[in-house]
């Protein structure tokens, strides 16, 4: 699958939840991590864009509080809706609880870029955590997901191009997918 | 028809202020087609836009950019009644081009995010939010004579 030109490979594309490969039309179940014929999610992303990724994450880990926290009061202020599920806490900007859990949260999205191959395996328990416990709907992933690319926009700059968005915004589609396996 | 605050009108012409409709023009269409490749079904005129360097070097990608951000600058100028003004817009991109309206919103993420690159801090959380309401009535306008 690795022979196949880049351009075969961008033309795999989601819509929900299901993947599509647009060239055989194989519907990409995650359970059965099967994906034309070839393995596992880490297909989706060629080797330069897995490689890209995980440098990327690197360099945030350090200020992951910042990014984490920032990503999350920009999904408050244009989505409010998904402030109903942090009833519990207090989300207002610059608060301890603000902090903490944007750090947890891009600490989790650091973790899975390490070794993007492995998604399903590094976030299982995330997975049950979110499908039976916190039971987020899932479109609220591309919110945050959104809001994540916009908040990183910010902080790179010039240095955030076009492939290193898209990139980026296959990563996240993919995360987001894979968070949301358990659910049903 | 969307209703607009003194706050959020003078949020959105101070975003629109700072854009450069040469710079981010030329970027805006790059950035869609290598986000969400699937778009190029609509540009079989514009030569040569299947690989990264080609389409950031694209002549009419660029141009179409300057199009695409007049007709925002439309909207920003008459943010109370622009729908009105977008609807033989919407028309054309309906029975003409055939777009599917799902790509206008892929299209405004593209310039959100393309603006970010450029304010950076500037376009703190509210700010963001009260952009994104705008390009989002842009949105349901472009959207309108889809019947």
């Amino acid at each position: 699958f690795d022979a196949f030109p880049e351009k075969l490979l961008m033309f795999c594309s989601f819509w929900g939840t299901s993947l599509h490969c647009k060239t055989c039309w194989v519907m990409f179940n995650p359970k059965s991590e099967s994906f034309c014929t070839s393995g596992t999610w880490g297909r989706m992303l060629s080797k330069k864009e897995k490689k890209l990724i995980k440098e990327m994450w690197e360099r945030l880990t350090p200020v992951a509080e910042d990014i984490g926290s920032e990503a999350l009061l920009r999904m408050f202020a244009s989505y409010p809706g998904t402030k109903t599920y942090f009833s519990h806490l207090d989300i207002s900007p610059g608060s301890a609880h603000l902090s903490s859990h944007g750090k947890k949260i891009v600490l989790a999205i650091a973790e899975g870029a390490k070794d993007i191959s492995q998604l399903t395996v590094t976030l299982a328990p995330l997975q049950t955590l979110h499908a039976y416990q916190l039971r987020i709907d899932p479109t609220n992933f591309k919110l945050l997901s959104h809001c994540m690319l916009v908040t990183l926009a910010c902080y790179l700059g010039s240095e955030f191009t076009p492939v290193a968005h898209a990139a980026m915004d296959k990563f996240l589609s993919a995360f987001a997918a894979v968070l949301s396996e358990k659910y049903r | 028809m969307v209703k607009w605050t003194e706050e959020e009108r003078r949020i959105v012409r101070g975003v629109w202020e700072k854009v450069d409709i040469d710079e981010i023009g030329a970027e805006l269409w790059a950035r869609a087609l290598i986000v969400y490749p699937w778009i190029e079904r609509y540009f079989g005129s514009f030569g040569d836009i299947f690989t990264t360097t080609a389409i950031l070097n694209n002549p009419k990608l660029a141009a179409l950019g300057k199009v695409v951000l007049s007709a925002l600058d439309t909207a920003v100028k008459n943010i109370d009644h622009f729908k009105a003004m977008y609807a033989s817009l919407s028309r054309q991109h309906y029975e003409k081009i055939k777009v599917d309206p799902d790509n206008f919103r892929l299209l405004a993420e593209c310039i959100t995010i393309t603006i970010a690159c450029k304010l950076r801090a500037e376009l703190n959380p509210q700010v963001q939010a009260t952009w994104q309401k705008f390009l989002s009535a842009v949105v349901e306008a472009m959207s309108s004579q889809y019947k």
